[in-house]
């Protein structure tokens, strides 16, 4: 209670600087002992602008963690407080909002939202040897280029699906060669650039054709042509399911066989309904269905009670965020960020997506893609 | 003797027997099936392109005019087919029936659409300078998209295959579709029917007289109006029919099908000499079997490139199109 009253009181006038002092000193209470006994959480990202939608959620479920554990008595009887700013997801704001963060002593961060706002605040932490935990960034930079050993997040790096296609494609199916088309688009090419980039560093299967197509093209023929003549396996494709579903009807058409993979672009009901027949047995990734998880329904049904609506984007990304911090702080027995990254390295913790831990990169173990196949017009889990 | 020359060339250019194996590979490059696998998803391209093209040529023909909603058009055929096939497929109605009736059904509403549009936004400015028609048809293209999202839906839809699966396609099914080949043949048909009718008919001489001068043939007593509005319901029910079969081979439709086949089918109208039946179709092929050969030898990255650069060079050389005549301005 004092604390936040006092948090509330430094922001005003100095005249109440000396009340607050005053009483402070009457109530016996320093607030130098205060900040030894609570661990301050830092929330940041978009909270107000255009993409306050993605960053709202998160303050929201870290408040609903952060209180559920100080009715249960805190973390090793440290009382939790939260402390969020906002960084209206843009780069040049965003390192204030870390300095200002940094400087009010917080011992971890939740945030930031958006990938760019994230980097551009991630060497102030760093340098402040401050644990960061992103539930939203995907961009694969900012683990595997080493630059951020501070940083963790607990959502699939973009990259991650392109992984699981061509771990798909190299393990299950057993393909040697492998067309890669995508529709020339960010999300379709990204993808199947990465896919190509994992291939060819595996060296183990061989990329045959790799092409773009023109989105909204009436025919696909000669493209199903060219795929046919490569004598690939597999295709793996980058981008939505309009495209998706013209392709595998023309192929199919043709009486080509070839599986065919899509990303989560793909995994959409639309798909099997225009593809129809054409889309037995299509193969697309897509995240864990994880609404059945006993946390997931928890905080869901907490935020419902408060908010009256559905939690919004990247809800249960941080749900997972702010208990995997707190269960590594726990664990860790300080805050001390040396020991609180030993911690979620080595030890799980249990969230939304199931137990989860962190590899060397920081990237989440037990949050990523699975396959799913097409079965009688569903698309069901591939086990 | 020979291989003494084999040697003799060999020392000479040491570079000749690589050069000889790559000649080779350019011939195992045009292997014979893929050469023809691609010629035909050209000409079926080409001859979709042409189901679309047929109609913008007749109208800038007749009245010079770019109809811009055209491509809508197209798109509004290929959803009344939908609508009309999914309510009788669900009274069990057989294929064939399906498809004559949605034809008529697609035909009829959009040839509505096309006189109505003319009446409305292409009328009122026939004496009006030459580009407020043109921003009118554009206007009108951007209506009617939204219209169809707001009526029906933003979502794709799919579309029933309505030309069944021929069983004397089956050996050559990897090459051609059955659609494919229906497109093909009905695209040749209505290019030729079309010609007929502009060529020998008593409505075909009274469009040509229109598309020569207007006030003259107001005064040799040709009800241009009546003309004009013909023009634009037979160029409506073309783009019903491609809209039906087009649908049917891609198998998804939303309301946003008719601007792309729409912009295609405009470049091969322009490429063949827009306002010539024949040079539609042309010009269509050309298109067509450009793109998928580009595709197929190169990569499809570069289809649009290759297409316009072609486009491009023929306009060079060819200004009025392939086929289009030049017309000498008076100044």
């Amino acid at each position: 209670m004092y604390t936040e009253k006092e948090e509330h009181h430094v922001l005003k006038p100095k005249s109440l600087h000396s009340f607050l002092a005053a009483f402070a000193f009457a109530t016996g209470v320093s607030t130098g002992a205060l900040a030894a006994d609570t661990i301050t959480i830092g929330v940041a990202g978009a909270h107000s602008g255009d993409l306050a939608s993605y960053g709202l959620p998160t303050v929201k479920a870290t408040e609903l963690v952060v209180n559920d554990i100080n009715e249960q008595g805190g973390i090793n009887g440290m009382q939790l407080k939260m402390l969020a700013e906002d960084d209206v997801c843009k780069p040049e704001i965003a390192t204030n909002t870390a300095t200002k963060l940094v400087s009010e002593n917080v011992n971890v961060v939740i945030g930031h939202i958006c990938s760019g706002a994230t980097k551009a605040a991630l060497p102030i932490y760093r340098d402040a040897n401050i644990i960061v935990m992103s539930p939203s960034a995907t961009n694969p930079d900012l683990t595997q280029s080493g630059d951020y050993p501070n940083f963790y997040r607990t959502i699939a790096s973009d990259d991650l699906q392109a992984r699981t296609m061509v771990d798909f494609v190299t393990d299950k199916l057993h393909a040697q060669k492998v067309a890669i088309i995508h529709d020339k688009g960010d999300y379709g090419k990204g993808l199947a650039e990465f896919a190509k980039t994992f291939i060819e560093q595996a060296g183990k299967i061989e990329v045959v054709l790799f092409e773009g197509v023109t989105p909204g093209a009436v025919d696909y023929s000669s493209v199903v042509q060219k795929i046919k003549r490569s004598k690939a396996d597999a295709v793996i494709y980058g981008g939505y399911h309009p495209e998706a579903s013209k392709i595998v009807s023309q192929m199919r058409k043709k009486r080509l066989e070839t599986a065919f993979l899509g990303p989560d672009g793909v995994k959409d009901d639309t798909f099997i309904k225009v593809a129809g027949a054409n889309a037995e047995g299509v193969y697309a990734t897509g995240p864990a269905d994880v609404s059945q998880n006993p946390l997931t329904k928890k905080y869901r049904q907490k935020f419902i009670d408060q908010e009256g609506t559905d939690p919004g984007a990247f809800f249960n990304n941080a749900v997972a965020a702010a208990l995997a911090l707190t269960s590594a702080i726990e664990k860790a027995g300080s805050t001390d960020s040396e020991a609180i990254a030993n911690a979620l390295h080595n030890e799980t913790a249990e969230t939304p997506f199931g137990a989860i831990k962190f590899d060397a990169s920081g990237e989440p173990i037990g949050i990523g893609f699975i396959m799913y196949q097409v079965k009688n017009g569903e698309y069901v889990q591939v086990q | 003797m020979v291989p003494g020359i084999v040697a003799f060339t060999g020392k000479f250019f040491p570079h000749s027997f690589t050069l000889l194996r790559n000649v080779a590979d350019i011939m195992d490059f045009f292997e014979p099936d893929y050469f023809i696998e691609l010629l035909f998803s050209g000409l079926t391209k080409g001859a979709i392109y042409a189901l679309i093209a047929l109609g913008y040529t007749m109208v800038y023909g007749i009245i010079g005019l770019i109809n811009f909603a055209h491509g809508e058009i197209y798109m509004i055929g290929a959803f009344t087919a939908l609508i009309v096939s999914t309510v009788l497929s669900i009274y069990g109605f057989p294929l064939l029936a399906i498809f004559i009736l949605a034809a008529v059904a697609a035909v009829v509403w959009a040839s509505a659409y096309g006189y109505t549009i003319e009446r409305l936004a292409y009328r009122p400015l026939r004496n009006a300078p030459r580009l407020s028609p043109l921003i009118s048809a554009i206007g009108m293209s951007i209506f009617l998209q939204n219209y169809v999202l707001l009526a029906q839906t933003s979502d794709f839809q799919p579309f029933p295959a309505l030309v069944p699966d021929f069983a004397f396609m089956e050996p050559v099914a990897h090459i051609v579709g059955s659609t494919d080949l229906v497109i093909l043949v009905v695209s040749v048909i209505v290019m030729i029917l079309l010609t007929v009718m502009i060529k020998f008919t008593r409505t075909g001489k009274a469009m040509r007289a229109t598309a020569q001068d207007k006030k003259m043939a107001l005064l040799v007593g040709i009800n241009v109006d009546n003309v004009i509005s013909i023009t634009f319901i037979t160029g409506s029910a073309l783009a019903a029919i491609g809209g039906l079969l087009i649908a049917s081979h891609v198998g998804q439709i939303n309301f946003y099908i008719g601007f792309i086949a729409g912009i295609k089918a405009f470049t091969a109208a322009v490429l063949g000499g827009i306002g010539s039946i024949p040079g539609a179709v042309l010009g269509s092929f050309i298109l067509g079997l450009t793109e998928s050969f580009a595709t197929g030898y190169v990569s499809s990255d570069y289809e649009d490139v290759f297409a316009f650069s072609l486009l491009v060079l023929i306009l060079i050389f060819r200004p009025a199109g392939l086929l289009g005549k030049s017309t000498i301005e008076k100044v």
